[in-house]
């Protein structure tokens, strides 16, 4: 039982929160901006390099440098939508998504060029976990980027319910045309969209990286599942694509855990592929997700 | 001065002329109705003014100044606001939230403006944490309506209010119009219920094959032998 909570549930959560945080940017760019931003990965790439840079640099815990890696990252986002997304507001979605899987390879490239391929590390070394009731082993790490993830989540809700902006962006997700005769200014609200989706995947990035290591791969390999998180919530219904993303999360860990016998249900090798399945069986069976999302 | 003129429209969508020559105008104070049959330019008349048309020759005027070629969200900002026939409100927004949103482009305290929506819309006060995609069909297009007198426009359109709506629905709307507009906006209005709509209008236009075919005052148009035999059930059956 103690292990089940500390071997599956537990890296379940943990796996979970990092995929609600990709998803919430990835839900909001397909309900406002209306296209699946292959780029996504690569922009929680990016936070994590950027966090490793200042870890660098000033010597401090990646928790404390996250609010100064987020806004260099939405910095970095916004320079790519003025100059590489804009002037296909009014083409079809088609090209834009295309177009975002380009701007994928150029990320990736530009950050293998900056930093390397090699695997790096935020802190060097293997850190203890803590052990509650004298089995219950929970890494402080872990505890940190759940706590984090949550209180990140709990912004984006007061954001999105609360703020001017917030209500803004989801009337722009529910009718682009309406909010643009409302006299709403849609490019400041693409702006918003493009800040808060850039800071919850510099988030997803850091912690990801936190709990293993940083290369450039990694924000790519967490696409899929990200992806399948945002379909599972429903397209554009941003607290979905959290629920969503804790699904996908624990969906995979638990997939691994020896349900019946002593072997895994599914070999850890598989893990990608029960994200996979998921969102296939969601495409056919209920494709506007739990939450009712947008069908296309 | 009229509040708004179109004078001498003409233009449609891409390269397809719809309107041609099309002139009216609204003077404060009044409901104008546009009627005529379907696909004779109705609905496009009204899109012209709000810059959601190609025009190709003539001029709109907004209280004497040209606003010919200016783009939907700047003629907001002038204050023509405009209810669509559909999709005219955000469904999951809760109605509160919808009026909010009207009144985006103000920077002032609107909480007063606020009040009155809910006192001009009853039914709406007790639904306002309600998503509004839950509400009635005339709910819903009082949502609509509210939302665009969020701003106090200058000029209010309505692009069939009452379509799809049940009788009953029908007469509430054309009374919320009537009030909208004893509060002080001019309302500019395409309507195909065009007995209930003439009879509150005070003048008409009758759009043919996106041409001016006959304008009058509503009580007139509503006698008029022609018009009864178009719209008013001449010989078919009555639909309103």
């Amino acid at each position: 039982m103690m292990d089940f909570l500390s071997f599956y549930l537990i890296p379940g959560i943990v796996l979970g929160s990092i995929y609600a945080l990709g998803a919430i940017g990835v839900s909001l760019t397909f309900g406002i901006l209306r296209f699946a931003n292959f780029a996504h990965g690569e922009i929680m790439t990016l936070g994590a390099y950027v966090t490793l840079t200042l870890i660098q640099l000033t010597g401090w815990h990646p928790v404390v440098l996250l609010p100064a890696a987020m806004v260099v990252v939405s910095i970095v986002t916004l320079g790519v939508d003025r100059y590489f997304y804009k002037p296909f507001r009014t083409s079809p979605v088609i090209i834009v998504v295309i177009a975002s899987f380009g701007m994928m390879l150029m990320i990736r490239s530009v950050t293998q060029f900056v930093w390397g391929v090699q695997l790096q590390a935020f802190v060097p070394g293997v850190q203890r976990p803590l052990i509650f009731f004298e089995a219950l082993r929970i890494s402080p790490r872990h505890m940190i980027i759940v706590g984090c993830a949550l209180v990140l989540m709990a912004v984006e809700h007061w954001l999105l319910t609360y703020t001017m902006i917030g209500k803004a962006m989801r009337a722009m997700s529910d009718s682009p045309e309406l909010a643009r005769l409302t006299g709403i200014n849609t490019e400041m609200v693409i702006k918003a969209t493009w800040i808060v989706g850039a800071s919850a995947a510099t988030a997803a990035g850091v912690f990801l990286a936190y709990d293993s290591h940083v290369d450039t791969m990694m924000g790519f390999q967490i696409l899929l599942p990200v992806f399948a998180a945002t379909i599972l919530g429903g397209i554009g219904r941003p607290y979905g694509a959290m629920a969503g993303g804790l699904v996908i999360g624990l969906a995979e860990e638990l997939s691994a855990y020896p349900w019946i016998g002593s072997e895994p249900l599914l070999s850890p090798g598989y893990k990608a592929g029960v994200a996979f399945a998921i969102m296939v069986a969601m495409l056919i069976w209920r494709p506007s997700g739990l939450f009712r999302g947008r069908v296309f | 001065m009229a509040v708004l003129e179109l004078d001498a429209v003409s233009g449609g969508y891409g390269e397809t002329e719809i309107l041609h020559n099309v002139s009216m105008t609204v003077e404060a104070g009044e409901i104008v109705v546009i009627i005529g049959p379907n696909g004779a330019g109705k609905s496009t008349a009204m899109k012209s003014v709000f810059g959601l048309l190609n025009l190709t020759a003539g001029r709109l005027l907004l209280d004497g100044d040209d606003i010919t070629g200016t783009g939907p969200e700047k003629v907001v900002r002038l204050g023509v606001c405009y209810v669509p026939q559909t999709e005219n409100i955000f469904p999951n927004l809760t109605v509160h939230e919808n009026l909010e949103m009207g009144a985006y482009l103000r920077n002032d305290d609107y909480s007063g403006r606020l009040d009155e929506m809910y006192a001009l819309f009853p039914p709406l006060a007790a639904k306002r944490r309600q998503p509004a995609g839950t509400l009635s069909g005339g709910q819903r297009q009082m949502v609509a309506m509210g939302k665009a007198l969020m701003l106090e426009p200058k000029i209010l359109l309505l692009d069939e209010p009452t379509a799809g709506l049940s009788p009953k629905f029908r007469g509430e709307i054309f009374r919320v119009v009537r009030d909208i507009n004893k509060a002080g906006t001019p309302i500019l209005m395409v309507e195909q219920n065009a007995k209930q709509a003439l009879s509150i209008a005070d003048r008409g236009y009758v759009l043919v094959d996106g041409k001016n075919r006959i304008d009058d005052t509503g009580k007139k148009l509503l006698a008029n032998k022609e018009v009864a035999e178009m719209f008013l059930g001449g010989g078919k059956k009555t639909k309103s």
